[in-house]
């Protein structure tokens, strides 16, 4: 029972980090159709730009500032970099963030060192909130509920009560007919991506210093970011929160199975000492995301609420 | 070395046999006989081993622009089957040594067969699913398969040989052509051998009907449709033939190593394949090779000079995408075919201003790259090139990073301007 | 660029270098990752090898002649590792160092043993200094191999040497990256525990897969609802920093014994989370009472490298080990080194050091501690640092495990 009360509060949590750093790819993905490698590297950027910030102020300023800083990057990015790469086509897009991925992990470990940086949680939420069963549930990690929670409310009035979120969502599904309506893609398109990184940015910012803040934690969170984006669906933010919860649960609930394959399949005849037998259910929890995006991608590759195929 | 792009006209005209030979014999003739002058400028072992990488580097970057230049399949699971066919090489080595029932008489310069069967294989196996769809659908289930195959070789010891991987000795079984495969300039043969196979058979495979149609399927599936054929079953046959050479290539690596680790399917080795493909050259035939000799030379030799080869490894990467997409092929074809054009003056005083202005641009990126590296190890090391120290407090470095690439911007700018008013 | 004519003319030069080096130069060949995620360990350990040999060079050297060490980037890949052997094997390296990935040693293991049977006369020596796994001086042995680190049966006798002289502890969990070192650590830790304690109960033995969990909440959370009064760990990298952050989020205060705690980064990334909660197990750490002239050389260390802190203790003992060796031998040829390296016994700032003659095993005390922030010396640049816990001398003996090599010699 402990072990199911807690997977559900920390898959939640994780799920709903996942969805921070998921919804902007989402959107940048939907719109433009580019799979932004580099985004993972946005949340790395948020991460350190938040040590830096926090060093010389106070953490409320730098979660705030971190992440518009990091959309600024993602917007110059867009702009000088993607717009020229768009004429020679997705491929070229897709490798220019691939090589942009590269490019950005090096020069941090230039400024910051080649190792982790001593990023903190701030001391005023250094303190358990609660005990469940025993365990001490932080109350940085409500906080982050509560971040989380607050970006979701923004970005859905974002995208339903403004003006410039109905475009964003005309362009989401019908990128063409919005440029025929006379609106400045280009322009839509570079504010996406800048807020699109922003997101990613602030993500970098609250889980930067939960997990470890050095220059592979892009590469570390980089897989994972795409699975939740194309199990969601293309175009469907709600695609994206539920496959970010899904896999967060998911994750987290393995790891509380002890059951190996034999105690599963044995009555196949499967053997504890197979090789087979002996893998266990919790050493399988974080490569099942990958499963679940290979069998999404075959069976139903427009994803869990997407509309249109890839 | 001809390009498919060029012959690809086949109704304007057909070339004659004296063009077939000059197009496309010659260059494999070449090829060929480069790789048996290199033994006689008496290479020392840091040349072979270099050489031999970029054997196997350069079959299996042709073997992925079967994919992605030919097919048009972009995937991130390439390494797979290079995996599995190491793998599956580097155990019959071990039966070879064992020497049990046939195996006893198989040799190991034709371990590179098995290879290209056990990636066929795989191809065949992973591919049936994945390559139903093409596109960024396909990218990603071949993302996902390589990371579920990546971390599944942990778990597999009695195959995959856990972290230390499978090792062997290559020096059983009966000799070929007389080579014991012991030395090191013996290996070269071997390499060199099954190289020129594989770009021979990669060759020949685009001159076939399939791979006539797997261009045709990356240009447009549905005409390829109407003309009655499935364009997932030819994805499909060309992505067990590519996972065939990838296997080769596997094979020769098992070979020339001696070992076989997982991490060989991880995503990097995976990306790295993309990159040599990519900077190469898609869109020729010789492309890859090219990027599968500079990769390879960087990867290896760069490290010697600078701390910070993976910055310019990116920086190199990002340019070609963004500057020359069709990569170093494009710009030495692009060279040759500016210098037959009707204005051959006017084109390499053009290109020779552009080349200035990238080599000034790069002075000032050199410059501040080595600076700033220095300066963030702190073991207060100064940058020297050519003897001259260049401390980052020293207004003398500043001024070359800075002089160097704004000339360099502004060369590049005027050779702009002049290909606009030659065009 | 013409590649091929570059090419030849590095390897011409590298030629004229190997005989020019002749003359009163031992060359040493580092190879290990310098640059990507694993970039800082091999940086850390060159720059140790270096100053180490700038030391001895500056008494005169070894038999007169200087040590030049060469760091050679393997992007801790085998195959990479195999060409930059070819590569210090061009350049005249006769001694190979490396430490980092134990899939890379027996990698270079292999290589070395099929190149010095194919190239009798021209034979090299691999000193590693940091692949643990206790199979490459049992049934892997080779003559052509030294290690001059304690395998990972020898750092679990030591963790379990000092359960054992803890009552306290009644309950062990154990938790392991999931693959053949991971393993090898949780069966070591199972079979020394029924031995030492037959009454601690083992609570939990968990893998994970390695390098793939972000967050290791839900594992914490099976530690503590298992009761466990010690944790056991080979955990290394970012799966170490993050299995022990969680850990000190949760607030779960047990030991957390661990091989690799005090890697780079770690110390920093938990802060004063890891006071009386991160254990590690080392063959010395700056904080123990030592002479002035190694307060000296880790000052100096510190001083010249500031982005790493001295952990590389045993890289000096395997210089210190190799100049009286050589001296020993009066040659710096590998077979006469080789030779008088076994049973060569010296002694290091923290204890003796003894290179057993039948399987090229060094053995040294060992020392289990935690973070402190009442410290000489604290490390990646914060005010917390090591300090020896009650109990954690392991003495050189009580280290020591038995071996099962048939060490094959040169006649």
């Amino acid at each position: 029972m402990e072990t199911i009360v807690f997977a559900l509060v920390n898959g939640v949590i994780y799920g709903l980090l996942l969805f921070m750093l998921s919804s902007g790819l989402t959107l940048i993905f939907s719109m433009m159709g580019v799979l932004n490698f580099a985004h993972a590297s946005f949340y790395m950027l948020g991460a350190f730009f938040a040590y830096t910030i926090m060093g010389a102020t106070s953490f409320w300023l730098a979660l705030i500032f971190a992440p518009i800083l990091v959309g600024l990057i993602g917007a110059a990015v867009e702009r000088y970099g993607l717009r020229r790469v768009h004429v020679n086509g997705h491929v070229a897009e897709l490798l220019f963030t691939f090589g942009l991925a590269y490019l950005i992990e090096e020069i941090v470990k230039i400024f910051y060192g080649k190792t982790a940086v001593d990023y903190r949680v701030p001391s005023i939420l250094d303190f358990p909130a609660m005990q469940i069963y025993g365990v001490d549930l932080p109350a940085y990690r409500i906080f982050m509920l509560f971040v989380a929670i607050a970006m979701l409310v923004g970005l859905w009035l974002l995208l339903k009560r403004t003006r410039a979120g109905l475009i964003i969502q005309a362009a989401l599904s019908h990128p063409h007919m919005v440029g025929h309506l006379g609106h400045n893609v280009p322009l839509i398109f570079m504010a996406v991506f800048g807020i699109g990184c922003a997101l990613a940015g602030l993500a970098g910012v609250i889980a930067g210093n939960i997990f470890v803040t050095d220059p592979s934690m892009a590469v570390q969170m980089g897989p994972i970011v795409f699975v939740v984006v194309v199990v969601g669906g293309i175009g469907s933010l709600e695609g994206a929160f539920v496959a970010s919860l899904l896999i967060g649960l998911l994750q987290n609930l393995a790891v509380g199975v002890n059951a190996s394959f034999a105690d599963i399949f044995g009555f196949l005849g499967l053997s504890a000492a197979s090789e087979v037998g002996s893998i266990t259910v919790s050493s399988l929890g974080p490569v099942l995301p990958f499963l679940l995006l290979v069998l999404i991608l075959i069976f139903r590759p427009q994803g869990l609420m997407g509309e249109r195929e890839l | 070395m001809s390009t498919t792009q060029e012959s690809f006209d086949y109704s304007a005209h057909i070339p004659s046999n004296a063009e077939k030979f000059r197009q496309r014999t010659l260059p494999l003739l070449i090829f060929a006989a480069i790789l048996v002058a290199i033994p006689l400028t008496g290479p020392s072992r840091t040349v072979y081993t270099l050489m031999h990488q970029m054997g196997i580097n350069i079959v299996l970057a042709l073997s992925y622009n079967m994919l992605l230049g030919r097919a048009g399949l972009l995937s991130f699971g390439h390494a797979v089957y290079f995996g599995f066919g190491g793998y599956f090489a580097m155990h019959a080595m071990n039966w070879i040594a064992d020497g049990s029932g046939i195996w006893a008489d198989f040799p190991v310069f034709l371990l590179p067969v098995l290879g290209f069967g056990a990636g066929a294989l795989a191809g065949a196996v992973i591919g049936w699913p994945s390559c139903r769809r093409a596109g960024t659908t396909f990218a990603m289930i071949s993302l996902g398969v390589a990371e579920l195959i990546a971390s599944g070789a942990f778990m597999f010891d009695s195959f995959f040989g856990g972290e230390q991987g499978i090792s062997g000795d290559r020096m059983n079984g009966p000799e070929l052509f007389g080579l014991t495969l012991g030395p090191i300039s013996q290996v070269y043969w071997f390499i060199a051998f099954w190289t020129v196979v594989g770009v021979v058979g990669m060759y020949a495979f685009t001159r076939t009907p399939l791979g006539k149609l797997s261009e045709a399927t990356r240009d447009n599936p549905q005409r390829v449709q109407f003309i009655g054929y499935n364009p997932q079953r030819v994805r499909y046959l060309v992505f067990i033939f590519s996972g065939g050479f990838a296997g080769l290539a596997g094979a020769m690596a098992a070979v020339n190593y001696e070992i076989f680790t997982p991490d060989a399917f991880s995503l990097v080795p995976s990306g790295f394949i993309l990159i040599m493909a990519y900077v190469g050259g898609i869109t020729y035939f010789v492309g890859p090779i090219f990027g599968a000799i500079l990769l390879t030379y960087m990867q290896s030799m760069m490290s010697d000079f600078t701390d910070a080869w993976l910055l310019y490894l990116g920086v190199l990467f990002i340019s070609i995408v963004m500057f020359a997409p069709r990569g170093l092929a494009g710009i030495v074809f692009g060279f040759s075919a500016g210098l037959r054009g009707p204005r051959p003056r006017a084109f390499l005083i053009t290109w020779l201003t552009q080349l200035a202005g990238v080599a000034l641009m790069l002075i000032g990126l050199i410059v501040l790259v080595e600076i700033a590296v220095r300066w963030s190890n702190g073991y207060g090391e100064v940058f020297a090139p050519f003897g001259l120290p260049l401390a980052q407090a020293n207004p003398l470095s500043w001024l070359l990073v800075v002089a160097p690439a704004i000339a360099g911007v502004a060369l590049s700018r005027r050779a702009a301007r002049m290909r606009e008013a030659q065009a | 660029m013409n590649i091929k004519k570059t090419a030849i003319l590095a390897a011409a030069l590298s030629v004229f270098t190997l005989t020019a080096a002749a003359a009163g130069t031992i060359k040493m060949a580092f190879i290990d990752p310098l640059s990507g995620p694993f970039g800082p360990s091999g940086e850390g350990a060159l720059t140790s090898f270096q100053l180490a040999a700038e030391h001895i060079n500056a008494a005169g050297g070894i038999n007169g002649d200087k040590i030049e060490v060469t760091g050679y980037d393997n992007k801790v890949n085998p195959k990479e590792s195999l060409v930059q052997l070819q590569k210090a094997l061009d350049s005249g390296a006769r001694y190979i160092l490396q430490g980092n990935g134990s899939s890379v040693a027996a990698a270079l293991i292999t290589a070395v043993n099929k190149y010095n049977a194919r190239n009798p006369g021209q034979e090299v020596l691999f000193f590693n200094y940091a692949a643990v796994t206790p199979a490459f001086t049992n049934e892997m042995c080779s003559f052509w191999h030294f290690r001059f680190d304690a395998h990972a049966d020898m750092k679990m006798a030591a963790i379990t040497d000092w359960i054992k002289n803890n009552p306290d502890i009644h309950k062990v969990y154990i938790i392991g990256q999931d693959y053949v070192f991971g393993q090898a650590v949780a069966k070591a830790a199972v079979e020394q525990l029924a031995k030492k304690r037959p009454d601690i109960k083992i609570v939990g033995n968990e893998l994970h897969p390695l390098g793939k969990v972000k967050d290791f909440t839900p594992y914490i959370q099976k530690i503590v609802a298992s009761g466990a009064d010690a944790v056991i760990t080979g955990n290394w990298g970012a799966d170490m920093q993050l299995l022990m952050k969680a850990a000190a989020e949760s607030g779960s205060n047990v030991p957390y014994l661990t091989f690799y705690g005090g890697s780079k980064g770690t110390v920093a990334a938990l802060g004063a989370g890891g006071i009386n909660r991160l254990y590690q197990v080392t063959e010395g750490i700056t904080n123990l009472p030592a002479s002035d002239k190694q307060y000296a050389l880790i000052e100096e260390y510190k001083k010249r490298f500031p982005q790493y802190d001295y952990y590389y203790h045993r890289s000096f003992i395997a210089m210190a080990m190799f100049k009286a060796a050589a001296e020993k031998a009066k040659s710096n040829d590998p077979i006469p080194v080789a030779k008088a390296l076994e049973g060569l016994e010296i002694d290091q700032a923290y204890g003796k050091a003894l290179m057993r003659a039948s399987d090229h095993q060094i053995q040294m005390p060992l020392y289990i501690s935690t973070v402190s922030d009442d410290v000489k010396y604290g490390v990646d640049d914060t005010k917390y640092g090591w300090k020896l816990v009650p109990n954690g001398t392991i003495s050189l003996e009580a280290a020591e495990q038995p071996t099962t090599c048939k060490m094959k010699r040169p006649s």
